[in-house]
């Protein structure tokens, strides 16, 4: 119960300490150095709507790239729609958060967050096989990628242990029966928030700069993003 | 920078220039020790860390789709010809250097120093198979416009003076001579008086003042003269007010291609300069896809403010005029492939003007399957084409645009960039190919009404 109640208070703060410190850093690591003001005449001025169309259509490959990159591409889809299933339509997840903010939403049915947990855990197992199976994976992959994948993984495997764990329709145990699967989950997860900043998973925020750019600088250029 | 390594002689003579056993070289140029080479080349990559970089660098997630859109890789399958592997010693100094993290790399030795060893094995990755087309940048589901980051190494690369030779011998050339291939100011008007004299045209040279400046390429000037002829007649036709000038005519950049950021810029700024002389309100950019992006798109930021004048790709001029009905067409009345020239259109946005004006000319316009902002480079951009040890791979990357040229079963190939056009021809004499690459501006004149 001691390492529960560590995971819940002091190692969680700590973590999202940890993730808005390093995030901020990690920004401010790109916005401090010295941006290059571009003199030529625009094709458009919509800079921002640029940016925008960017960042939402680049969700989806082109037409023309669809069967080069299916495997990866789809697999790579599994495994963020089945995480953001699990994260956010997960009844004790929302609790969880409930508990902590006051916020609340309504959850998925549980079948459909269970299904989604089997096709994700497939999923980044299909991923980590690919990673160390292809050529092209295999040359350009550094410690961060298979770290970070490992990172990924324990939370959901250790979430999947607590699966069996009874809790009252509507809300988490506060006390379940056995402190230490529940306690490790959550410590996991706090893995994950620390690391995060720091390496590839920073691409959940970095995303936004990096595709933003080159769309504002395609709407100059009139390139379709 | 001294003269080229004697040990790898060009033949400077050579139709095109060539270097004895090309595939078994590193190239070097200047005198500096390894350690200097290092050192300039650090140098050179970390005044490129600027905000874009830094997005780009931290944003990468090692998913390798960039392979799938590069020619070089998908017609060899070596994963070292994966776009962002290219960038593997840029990162590194990145990472070492300038990244947020870059004191923690340096503590614990996470990312070593780039060696010599390293950036004279990358040479080939910067520069041989890196046509600078920028398909990967349409690929990558960060957004990352990995090609921008291959014309910043390349920076570095020179600065070390670790160039293929013979990019490096036409880059010289240019800067010293005005034109990578030989084309003076002296060649040049002895080129428009016997153009002029021989097809009975006129093509105004030096006007003190003009309403258009046009550039060329000197691959038009020594290889494809009736390209200058086709242009005269159509300003001609429209009573334009336009010159050539001796001053500023080579819309070519082997600077920006080499990598050395003062050549491009000296380039730029003569073009800039003419204009700006002859009161020009417009310049007419020629059909060559790299000089596109030099001067529309980097001109204005090595020049220091605005361009007091429009720049056009001649494909952009030919366009408007034929939508406000100045420019009227004889139907062609053929079916035509169009080549986009990656630069124009993928990485200058210029896609939908070529296609206007060959609907203007009443074609049959048949479409290769990836086409357009996807097209498939025909493997010499970048400056490629000049680099004799990269000729094998280059081949297999044309094999691509053959097969999709021969899909078709259009009757006319055109294109709108004459290094695009070169490199046709001489995958056509190499593959021993029935398919001549037109010119489009060449098809429009050929049709005026």
């Amino acid at each position: 119960m001691e390492l529960l109640i560590f995971a819940r208070g002091p190692a969680l703060w700590t973590s999202v300490l940890v993730l808005v410190a390093g995030t901020v850093w990690r920004v401010w690591g790109i916005f401090r150095r010295p941006a290059k003001a571009d003199l030529s005449e625009p094709r458009s001025t919509r800079f921002a709507a640029g940016a925008w169309r960017m960042i939402l259509w680049r969700m989806i490959p082109k037409r023309e790239f669809r069967s080069s990159a299916t495997l990866a591409t789809s697999n790579a889809y599994l495994y963020h729609i089945g995480l953001a299933v699990i994260v956010f339509g997960y009844l004790p997840h929302i609790a969880f958060v409930e508990r902590l903010s006051g916020l609340f939403w309504p959850p998925l049915p549980a079948a459909i967050v269970y299904f989604a947990m089997a096709v994700t855990f497939v999923s980044l197992l299909i991923a980590l096989m690919y990673r160390l199976t292809d050529p092209v994976l295999r040359l350009i992959s550094s410690f961060d990628d298979y770290f970070s994948w490992f990172i990924v993984f324990l939370p959901l495997a250790t979430g999947m242990a607590v699966l069996n764990e009874p809790f009252a329709p509507g809300a988490a145990p506060s006390e379940p029966l056995d402190p230490l699967p529940l306690a490790l989950h959550l410590l996991s997860v706090e893995l994950l928030v620390v690391w995060l900043p720091f390496g590839k998973l920073a691409h959940s925020f970095l995303v936004f700069i990096s595709r933003g750019m080159t769309g504002a600088a395609f709407a100059r250029r009139g390139i379709r993003p | 920078m001294t003269e080229v390594n004697e040990k790898h002689p060009l033949e400077l003579d050579a139709p095109r220039f060539s270097v004895r056993k090309p595939q078994t070289r590193i190239d070097k140029q200047g005198t500096l020790d390894d350690r200097q080479r290092v050192r300039a080349a650090l140098a050179g990559f970390a005044r490129d860390f600027s905000r874009l970089t830094a997005a780009y660098m931290e944003a990468c997630v090692h998913c390798g789709q960039c392979a799938e859109a590069c020619h070089f890789y998908v017609t060899t399958r070596d994963p070292k010809y994966t776009p962002i592997w290219k960038l593997e010693p840029f990162k590194q100094v990145y990472s070492r250097q300038a990244g947020p993290f870059a004191w923690v790399f340096r503590t614990f030795n996470l990312k070593p120093d780039v060696t010599i060893g390293e950036l004279e094995e990358w040479q080939e990755l910067i520069y041989d198979s890196c046509t600078m087309c920028g398909r990967c940048t349409q690929i990558c589901p960060m957004g990352i416009d990995i090609v921008s980051l291959i014309g910043m190494a390349r920076h570095g690369m020179f600065e070390a003076g670790l160039v293929p030779h013979e990019l490096w011998a036409v880059a010289v050339r240019a800067e010293r001579e005005g034109s990578p291939l030989g084309a003076t100011p002296k060649v040049l008007k002895e080129r428009i008086e016997w153009l002029a004299d021989e097809h009975e045209i006129e093509i105004p040279l030096d006007l003190a003042s003009a309403e258009i400046l046009v550039t060329l390429s000197s691959i038009e000037i020594m290889k494809y003269p009736q390209s200058i002829v086709a242009l005269a007649k159509i300003l001609n036709h429209l009573g334009a007010s336009w010159t050539l000038r001796s001053d500023g005519y080579e819309a070519t950049n082997f600077g920006m291609l080499s990598g050395n950021v003062q050549w491009q810029r000296d380039s730029s700024l003569k073009m800039i300069q003419a204009a700006i002389a002859c009161g020009a309100k417009t310049l007419i950019l020629p059909e060559c896809g790299h000089a596109y992006g030099a001067l529309r798109w980097q001109g204005a930021n090595v020049y220091g403010k605005p361009l007091p004048f429009c720049v056009l790709h001649i494909s952009e001029f030919l366009a408007e005029n034929v939508r406000n009905g100045k420019i009227r067409l004889r139907p062609l009345g053929k079916s035509v492939t169009f080549h986009d020239p990656c630069q124009v259109s993928r990485c200058g946005g210029a896609t939908r003007a070529p296609r206007d004006v060959l609907s203007g000319l009443g074609v049959e316009l048949r479409e290769m399957p990836s086409t357009g902002d996807v097209n498939w480079c025909c493997g010499g951009g970048g400056g490629v084409v000049t680099i004799h040890r990269a000729d094998e791979l280059r081949y297999k990357a044309f094999e691509i645009k053959m097969r999709q040229v021969e899909d078709t079963g259009a009757e006319v190939l055109a294109s709108s960039c004459a290094n695009c056009r070169q490199t046709f021809d001489d995958g056509q004499a190499h593959f021993k190919w029935d398919k001549t690459m037109q010119s489009l501006l060449e098809l429009v004149a050929g049709n005026l009404v």
